[in-house]
């Protein structure tokens, strides 16, 4: 086990009049080379989990472990854990300073303690990973670029660190369709063919239901379900609305067929699920 | 009505080459339209929207709202007046310390008096039912929330059109399901033209009339059903259409005899149980 | 992100008091009166009848004094330091001795008449603060500067950027918070280093923030243009200010007292 965060709390403002509490008794373990969705409301308390995990905040109560060891035992050990763990906020072009890609991709690595030499290597790399040409890209502003390649280079500087872990709180929020399906398939890539375990929290099934294993939904600052995809979806449509899911059509067709006493299994997300299943009861009913 | 007569907008890139991001666009969208327009990342939507109200002037050719040309220095306020706009970005909408004060800005702008002021305020508060936040601070509302805000402040100033870019992208889920619902509630029950942009193929499924626009030109003007028919077309525009047709179409293909335009999960009930 | 949420803009607190319900520009005008007698008076009795004064001013606002002493925390500091400064330095009938340093009679009396000016000072600014909201502040500011139109004082304007201050600080506040941490996240390290050094450290702060606010700027400017916003001319106020009796009666009596304190001189 990599991350395990034991009876962990958070509250905001504690002992002040405006105090809060945004987590209470979570324990979570994160596996290497999972691949995690995080679903929730806003105001769930998913953005002050992502930010306990790789150390930028300190929990209120509970201990967080990281290959075994507490990291807010030794404040030094903090930026040891950020190498291991990136994590890519939401908007995370809004990070963007530096006058071009390679300056920016470059900070990440260079405040690790990355040589010079190797920093070419580093951004290169990244740069790959998110499918963007470094010869094309390096000197260009990053204000220059489209929304959805902004997007891929903050990754890419969140990447360029080598983390295992990659964080990711919403990547596809406001990207139009096609910057979002070439963002998903980065992301794909990042879990398949980099071997990263991926913590995503996202709003979207669809997308969840093609990547994650496993999905942690949160309401009102607790886990108050950890299963994979096909379970949860199992339970019923104004359960997981309230939960904050947009469900897909197909699913949504699935409910309502089954309201009407028809024989569909529940638990369908995409259109090929939904096609066999349609068809599978069209021939039995020809019989 | 909304008039483009034969509009063509052109800008200057940073290597000063100039650029049409509207092309001959010529269209009419009458009172009490509800009309959707969609298109890839760069196609003109926004650009097309702004000339509505003036924000941005044709290069060639007129644009006409009520008979009123916007290229009129003076016109266009009135203009400006009847076409409400709800950008994308909910908090850089908002410009004053509460929500009634939010909702007021636009009729201070035109110079109503407080006492109606207060009337139309309080009206739009209702519609969008937001009663019980009028006091409250702009950075403690949800996303959501605060579209609505800015959905009242259009509303108070009396606007017979309401455009609205991308206004639930920002939004989570609920947030956008609510958007959809007041938007269509307006149009029925208030009468208010709707002119939407979205990128949310499921949310234009739901208009009377979808704009489909490529490279600053419309190249397709119908009602979802029809334009939805023409997935291939869609889709060499980088476009999709809704999850529920996709699945028709597939079905389709495998021989199901049921129309291949589905929009919605209701419809596609209807005409499944024909099968099991 | 949630540190930033729970705090109103302003330090202004309802209560239903007469304060309270005083026009603003009354408010304003008041405290005007009292720092400048503050700096004029010269004498203990006139301090005290001051004192007095701020003293009936609070308790009619309803605020609890820990919310007025909460304004002091931070200059107390400031205060002391001047203090010490006066005592030590002020050339005079030496009284006290502590090593090389010399307190004078003169010093004592003129320190201490300093931070009670600073004292009052900052009293009378948070008992202004603390019983006007934001938005009547701004309008109250804004109809006095009107007066000054006739110099060329742009006084809409300026109402105008205060209230859009006031509006998104809490939101860039937020925006910090958020850049800080992904900075964070990639490494950046703003405490440790030499002065050089930690001002490099915030370009990657300062410089996003600022595109941001500058986005937001443009964005903001585009959505009050398609709102009819023309400038100031033409212009009506949602809000109403009003001036009752009891304003009127509260100037003349603040007046009075001010005028008596700094006159009397026992």
């Amino acid at each position: 086990m990599f991350v395990h965060l034991k009876d962990v709390s958070y509250t905001y403002n504690l002992n002040m009049p405006f105090e809060t509490v945004a987590l209470k008794g979570i324990n979570l373990k994160v596996n290497r080379g999972e691949f995690i969705g995080i679903i929730g409301h806003t105001g769930c308390g998913k953005t002050t989990l992502l930010q306990l995990l790789n150390g930028l905040i300190e929990p209120t109560k509970g201990q967080i472990f990281i290959e075994n060891v507490d990291i807010h035992k030794n404040k030094k050990k903090l930026k040891e854990i950020r190498k291991k763990i990136g994590l890519s906020f939401q908007y995370p072009e809004n990070q963007f300073f530096e006058e071009n890609i390679f300056k920016e991709i470059a900070f990440g690595p260079k405040n690790m303690g990355v040589a010079e030499e190797q920093l070419v290597q580093s951004v290169k790399k990244s740069l790959q990973m998110v499918d963007m040409d470094y010869q094309s890209f390096k000197d260009r502003s990053p204000f220059s670029l489209s929304g959805g390649e902004m997007r891929r280079v903050a990754i890419a500087s969140i990447l360029a660190i080598d983390p295992e872990v990659i964080i990711l709180d919403e990547p596809t929020a406001s990207l139009d369709p096609q910057s979002c399906s070439k963002l998903l398939s980065v992301i794909v890539d990042l879990y398949q063919k980099y071997h990263k375990t991926i913590i995503m929290v996202s709003h979207n099934m669809e997308i969840m239901a093609k990547l994650a294993r496993r999905i942690i939904v949160m309401e009102k600052g607790e886990i108050i379900m950890d299963d994979t995809p096909r379970n949860i979806f199992q339970k019923s449509i104004d359960r997981l609305e309230d939960i904050g899911l947009s469900l897909p059509q197909v699913t949504y067709t699935m409910y309502k067929l089954k309201k009407i006493g028809k024989p569909v299994s529940s638990g369908i997300l995409t259109v090929e699920e939904a096609k066999e299943e349609i068809l599978k009861l069209v021939n039995e009913n020809k019989k | 009505m909304i008039e483009f007569k034969n509009v063509t907008h052109f800008y200057n890139t940073e290597q000063n080459e100039k650029i049409a991001s509207l092309s001959e666009i010529n269209l009419k969208i009458h009172k009490g339209d509800f009309v959707a327009i969609i298109g890839a990342n760069g196609s003109g939507k926004s650009t097309l929207v702004k000339h509505i109200n003036g924000l941005l002037l044709p290069s060639k050719g007129e644009v006409l709202v009520e008979n009123l040309n916007t290229r009129d220095m003076e016109e266009v306020w009135n203009i400006r007046k009847q076409v409400g706009m709800v950008f994308q970005n909910p908090d850089n909408q908002l410009i004053a310390t509460t929500v009634e004060d939010d909702i007021a800005f636009g009729l201070e702008n035109i110079g109503i008096k407080a006492k109606e002021m207060g009337e139309r305020v309080d009206w739009a508060l209702n519609i969008v039912g937001l009663n019980g936040l009028r006091n409250s601070e702009p950075h403690l509302l949800s996303g959501g929330q605060k579209q609505r805000v800015v959905i009242a402040g259009a509303l108070a100033m009396n606007t017979s059109y309401l455009i609205l870019d991308e206004p639930t992208s920002m939004l989570d889920p609920k947030g956008r399901k609510n958007i959809l619902e007041i938007v269509k509630d307006l149009n029925k029950k208030e009468s208010i033209t709707i002119v939407y942009i979205t990128q949310f193929m499921s949310e234009a499924a739901q208009f009377d009339k979808i704009f489909v626009l490529d490279k600053g030109r419309i190249v397709l003007e119908d009602s979802p059903k029809k334009v939805f028919d023409k997935a291939e077309q869609l889709l060499g525009l980088s476009l999709e259409v809704p999850q529920i047709t996709r699945l028709a179409r597939e079905l389709v293909k495998s021989g199901l005899d049921i129309p291949g335009n589905i929009l919605n999960e209701d419809e596609m009930v209807k005409y499944l149980c024909l099968y099991i | 992100m949630m540190f930033f949420r729970n705090i109103t803009i302003g330090q202004y607190i309802y209560r239903d008091s007469i304060i309270h319900k005083l026009d603003p520009r009354v408010k304003i005008i008041t405290v005007i009166l009292i720092i400048t007698t503050i700096f004029l008076v010269n004498s203990w009795t006139g301090f005290f009848i001051i004192g007095f004064y701020l003293f009936i001013n609070i308790s009619l606002a309803k605020v609890h004094p820990k919310f007025v002493l909460k304004g002091i925390k931070p200059l107390l500091f400031i205060i002391s330091f001047t203090l010490l400064i006066h005592f030590f330095t002020t050339p005079g009938d030496i009284i006290y001795r502590i090593w090389i340093l010399n307190i004078t009679r003169e010093g004592i009396h003129r320190g201490l008449f300093i931070s009670v000016r600073l004292f009052y000072l900052i009293l009378s600014t948070s008992w202004l603060t603390l019983t006007t909201s934001p938005i009547a502040l701004t309008d109250g500011i804004e109809k006095l500067l009107s007066f000054l139109k006739i110099i060329r004082v742009p006084a809409h304007e300026i109402a105008m950027m205060m209230t859009i201050a006031l509006r998104f600080i809490p939101t860039l506040m937020e925006e910090t918070e958020k850049i800080i941490k992904a900075q964070i996240a990639r490494g950046a390290d703003f405490e440790s280093g030499n002065l050089v050094k930690r001002i490099q450290n915030f370009l990657p702060i300062i410089i996003p923030l600022f595109i941001n606010a500058f986005h937001r700027a443009d964005d903001l400017a585009i959505a009050m243009e398609a709102r009819c916003y023309r400038g100031g001319e033409g212009r009506t106020h949602y809000r109403q200010l009003s001036i009752n009796s009891i304003d009127h009666v509260f100037i003349i009596i603040t007046l009075f007292i001010l005028i008596v304190s700094y006159l009397w001189v026992v």
